[in-house]
């Protein structure tokens, strides 16, 4: 190959490489354009590394109508509950109440209110119809930190132990219900 | 005019599109003139179809008709005119129109000034761009329809963004977007040159024009931008290396390669392979730029429109486009014969390596934009790339860049030395020598030190090569004039454009030692800040159209004497339940004094007033080196030798030019 | 109201990255009670704020950012600053919650390689086809010669020869 001129063959391989490249991406985009309709992929999801670790050290208190929790109530249970954070002020956690009511006789879930006025997060909670076995209350909203939360609602199934099995930081569904909290509970049960 | 006749246009427009595709590609290759005429005429009627549509919309804004849903998702009966019109491409409908619109009159503007082409280039050229507007026209009738009817019309539209109510709004999306769209002329060029199989010198000279005027309505666009963000937003940024930003920046950075390579494939017919691609690469950087950020994938956590039909529909449409021009080059490319030879030292092997380099520093932002979403994909990580980043990679590639861009236009072309190159520089280097001591002195960190020094290089070694080819103190005044006068106006614009790159890195510098306080006062009370008193006299109550504002006054001194007066305010927009913040600037060009107006604290007897104070050395430098830049493009882009249009001149006088 | 030598104009990236997300956006000032006392801590917090993401905005570091979570960051940050740890152990401590997602520097790993040696590798794949493309061709080398040549050519030196 010294000095001789590139061969057609090569010649022909190094012009292919842009169009090779560009299919590698092509493909990449249409995989998670597929995956966002699907729901498989999510690029908001930050993936915040709480997974399979205990619940971080907290004690919070009392919210209207319901009491406080703290890491040791947590880690006490013997069976897996729901801690959903949310506010008053939140959107898409209205839209998310009737979901968590639906679920409530099947998974206990404990709430707590992130940044919010004691009033309005009472207020806000029996409006909705109080899905929550314990309320507390996250003021300045430095638990949230430790939890990983990075905006409301954001939600955890945590297993016996108080260890984290399951995240999302989008508003509860149906098909999240159906298909992965109640099955992950289930075999936390046993 | 109303939205039924907008959306027929529509209609027609993407229907002559279609045809001026087909039909004048058939004509080519029969080599039928009357198919090939056809392609002129098509061009003209989609353009001024196009036009009409997007008249009916801004009439639609104008008239506050509600009926039409996106007048009554962007518009309101108390928005000001100005924001009604510029409202109209303030959102992703009317975007892709204006988008649209301008690619129609890329392809008008072909067929009207590109006479002096020959015919089947010319009847190709307009096919690929009526075949790209096809596509988008479709994308728009499909998925984007602006002129989709809401009932019951609602009496007021949700209005507008407050931050978008700026007179900016009014010019920037369409320059910026003349900039995007302006390469599909050359990316049509390319694709023209890959099917007929012939790219020569005559290419390379129709090609530039194109290419240059492109990259001076993005170049423009992009320091629009971010002097926009830098006086709306509020809080002394103007690059935040967000996806959307480094999808504009892309495109520039090929863009610039391409006007550089196509100069060699002018006047050497030398890197004629890497010229077609570099056209169709920056065509489809702006392609997937302006619209990848529109599904969702890239916009960590706001989405323009994240409608999963749209991106399917976009995705598809770029395959098409890009896809298709990458496979034509990979079929046609290896046929293409290949061009002079060089030595490494010439002013070919510096151009390579100038491209090399922006196309490393181009590779860099791209993976850097791109690789958070293919990691998530890939391995389900979530990381994120940002400033720290961007500025520790693409920095250590673009101050050699700018090292050998002082030596560019001063190298002869095919073989070169380097001493006559360096005896000529010596001064400039001198000067760089100096401003990098001075810097060390003044500055902490290694990378702005670096950055002034060959900043101020590549400005010195401009004047060096102007001085040089005037023979300016070396010969009588007299003489150097008469040069001047001789001189073409493209040797002007290139020494204009490059000590534009040095005067935007000197104010990038310049921000890196920017200072800044948060203050809370009360009305009386005095702060310092570099050097300058700040005293806040007044904080009043105003009215707006649409707002109500509070405006503060805040006197600045410096040992005393009055330099100005900030009246920052801050706007409450009732019907959006929003509060913008108006900053207040003052500049002497050599500094920035920036004042912004925060929150109210204390009670109404006494209140007290956040105050964030800013003082931005060279700030202005950063968008007036753009304008110089991009000023330098549209000079020789007067040059009545590279101007589109005009005739092909003997070789001997380009000799003579080139030097 | 504005000196300016230029006239105010816009930016559609910008308002491309501002149609939704304005609302966080609007407010960048912040209150001054929340700084360090100190000048040197307060330096060091910022340069460490802005080494962390904004979780819920662009490509915004928590410093250049005004939503509420940014706020409480930019306050845990000046504790943790405060009580004397290193920037080490801060950047841990953020990670240990949110991730490599919090960096906007990420850390080199395996999955990152590509992307940290990208100005290399660019550069190198550049030099390297430019090299490829433009050496010179030198002059083939001559093929060797065919029995028929060997043969013609003897016929000639010994003809001479004789």
């Amino acid at each position: 190959m010294s000095g001789q001129p590139p061969s057609p063959t090569r010649r022909r391989l190094l012009m292919a490489a842009p169009l090779v490249v560009a299919g590698g991406v092509g493909v990449g985009f249409w995989r998670m354009l597929s995956g966002m309709t699907k729901g498989s992929f999510d690029p908001h999801d930050i993936h915040a590394p709480a997974l399979n670790r205990p619940v971080p050290d907290f004690a919070l208190p009392d919210q209207a109508p319901g009491s406080g929790f703290s890491a040791q109530d947590l880690r006490a249970l013997k069976a897996p509950v729901l801690v959903n954070y949310f506010a008053s002020w939140c959107i898409p956690c209205v839209a998310e109440m009737p979901v968590l009511n639906a679920l409530k006789e099947k998974l206990p879930i404990w709430g707590i209110a992130y940044k919010d006025r004691p009033e309005h997060a009472l207020g806000f909670v029996q409006r909705a119809g109080n899905p929550y076995a314990r309320i507390a209350a996250d003021r300045d909203g430095l638990a949230a930190i430790d939890w990983g939360v990075s905006g409301v609602p954001e939600t955890f199934l945590i297993g016996p132990g108080g260890v984290i099995r399951w995240h999302t930081a989008s508003p509860i569904t149906e098909t999240m219900i159906t298909r992965t909290i109640m099955p992950l509970a289930d075999s936390l049960k046993s | 005019m109303n939205p039924e006749l907008g959306n027929f246009a529509l209609a027609l427009a993407c229907c002559m599109a279609a045809g001026q595709a087909i039909l004048p590609l058939i004509g080519a290759n029969r080599r039928d003139a009357r198919l090939m005429a056809l392609a002129p005429a098509l061009a003209v009627g989609q353009m001024l179809a196009l036009i009409t549509s997007f008249a009916c919309l801004i009439h639609a804004a104008i008239t506050n008709d509600f009926s039409v849903q996106n007048v009554a998702a962007n518009s309101a009966v108390s928005k000001p005119l100005l924001y009604k019109i510029t409202g109209v491409w303030g959102n992703h409908e009317g975007s892709v129109l204006l988008w649209a619109m301008i690619l129609s009159i890329c392809g008008g503007a072909v067929a009207l000034f590109g006479r002096n082409l020959p015919s089947a280039l010319q009847a190709r050229v307009i096919a690929v761009l009526g075949g790209v507007a096809a596509g988008f026209e479709l994308f728009c009738l499909t998925t984007s329809n602006p002129f989709a009817r809401v009932w019951p019309a609602p009496l007021d539209g949700q209005g507008m963004n407050p931050l978008l109510q700026d007179p900016g709004l009014a010019f920037h999306p369409p320059i910026l977007y003349t900039g995007y769209v302006g390469f599909a002329v050359p990316f049509a060029f390319a694709i023209a040159a890959l099917i007929e199989g012939r790219v020569d010198a005559a290419w390379g000279r129709w090609v530039r024009p194109w290419a240059v005027a492109a990259w001076c309505f993005l170049t423009c666009g992009i320091a629009m931008g971010s002097w926009w963000s830098y006086y709306v937003l509020g809080w002394g940024g103007y690059w935040f290396w967000d996806p959307v930003e480094n999808a504009s920046l892309i495109p520039w950075l090929t863009g610039t390669a391409l006007v550089h390579s196509a100069i060699v494939v002018e006047k050497r017919e030398a890197l004629k392979i890497w010229t077609v691609l570099l056209a169709i690469g920056t065509f489809s950087f702006s392609l997937s730029g302006t619209f990848l950020v529109r599904s969702g994938i890239l916009n960590s956590v706001h989405a323009f429109a994240n409608d999963p039909a749209r991106g399917v529909f976009i995705l598809g449409l770029l395959a098409l486009v890009i896809g298709g021009s990458l496979l034509l080059f990979a079929i046609r490319a290896p046929q293409l014969t290949t061009g002079g030879l060089f030595a490494p030292v010439s002013r070919e092997g510096l151009l390579v390596l100038n491209n090399i380099l922006l196309c490393s520093i181009c590779a860099v932002v791209l993976t850097g934009t791109m690789y958070p979403p293919f990691m998530s994909l890939l391995f389900g990580k979530t990381i994120s790339v940002g400033k720290p980043f961007f500025d520790a990679t693409t920095i250590p590639l673009a101050i050699p860049l700018m090292v050998f861009m002082g030596f560019g236009p001063m190298v002869p072309w095919k073989r070169a030395q380097m001493w006559p190159v360096l005896r000529r520089l010596w001064w400039a280097a001198c000067v760089a020598l100096v401003a990098l001591v001075l810097a060390t002195v003044r500055m902490r960190d290694i990378l702005p030190v670096l950055a002034t020094a060959t900043a101020v290089w590549v400005i010195c070694s401009s004047l060096a090569d102007i001085a040089e080819r005037l023979r300016l103190f070396r010969q009588p005044l007299a003489y150097s004039w008469q040069r001047a006068r001789s001189l073409p106006r493209a040797v002007f614009g290139a020494a204009l454009a490059h000590a534009g790159v040095g005067i935007v890195v000197l104010g990038i510098a310049g921000m890196s030692q920017a200072a800044h306080r948060i203050v809370e006062v009360h009305v009386g009370q005095s702060e310092m800040l570099a050097g300058d008193s700040w005293t806040l006299t007044d904080v009043h109550p105003a009215e707006g159209p649409n707002y109500s504002a509070l405006v503060a006054t805040i006197e600045v001194r410096h040992n005393g004497r009055l330099i100005t007066t900030l009246h920052p305010s801050k706007r409450t927009f009732a019907s959006q339940h929003q509060t913008t913040t108006e900053v207040a600037i003052h500049t002497n060009l050599l500094a920035d004094i920036y004042g912004v107006l925060g929150d109210r604290h204390g009670d109404d007897a006494n209140p007290t007033y956040v105050l964030r104070l800013h003082y931005n050395p060279l700030a202005p430098w950063m968008w007036l080196g753009g304008l110089i830049m991009a000023f330098g493009g549209a000079l020789s882009l007067s040059d009545r030798r590279v101007r589109v249009g005009a005739p092909r001149r003997a070789k001997t006088v380009d000799v003579v030019v080139v030097q | 109201m504005m000196k300016n030598p230029f006239p105010r104009r816009g930016g559609v990236l910008a308002l491309l990255a501002c149609l939704l997300f304005a609302p966080i956006m609007a407010m960048a000032v912040d209150d001054p009670s929340e700084m360090l006392p100190d000048p040197a801590q307060e330096q060091r917090a910022e340069a460490i704020g802005a080494q962390l993401r904004c979780l819920v905005c662009q490509n915004e570091s928590i410093e250049d950012s005004s939503a509420d979570l940014a706020r409480d960051l930019r306050h845990v940050v000046r504790e943790h600053v405060a009580k004397g740890e290193s920037n080490q152990q801060i950047m841990a401590w953020m990670v240990s919650r949110y991730g490599n997602f919090i960096r906007l520097r990420p850390p080199l790993t395996i999955g990152t390689l590509l992307l940290w040696i990208m100005p290399l590798l660019a550069l190198g794949i550049g030099i390297g086809v430019a090299w490829w493309t433009f050496r010179r061709p030198r002059a083939p080398t001559p093929a060797p010669l065919s029995d028929e040549e060997r043969r013609r050519l003897s016929d000639l030196t010994e003809t001479r020869r004789e």
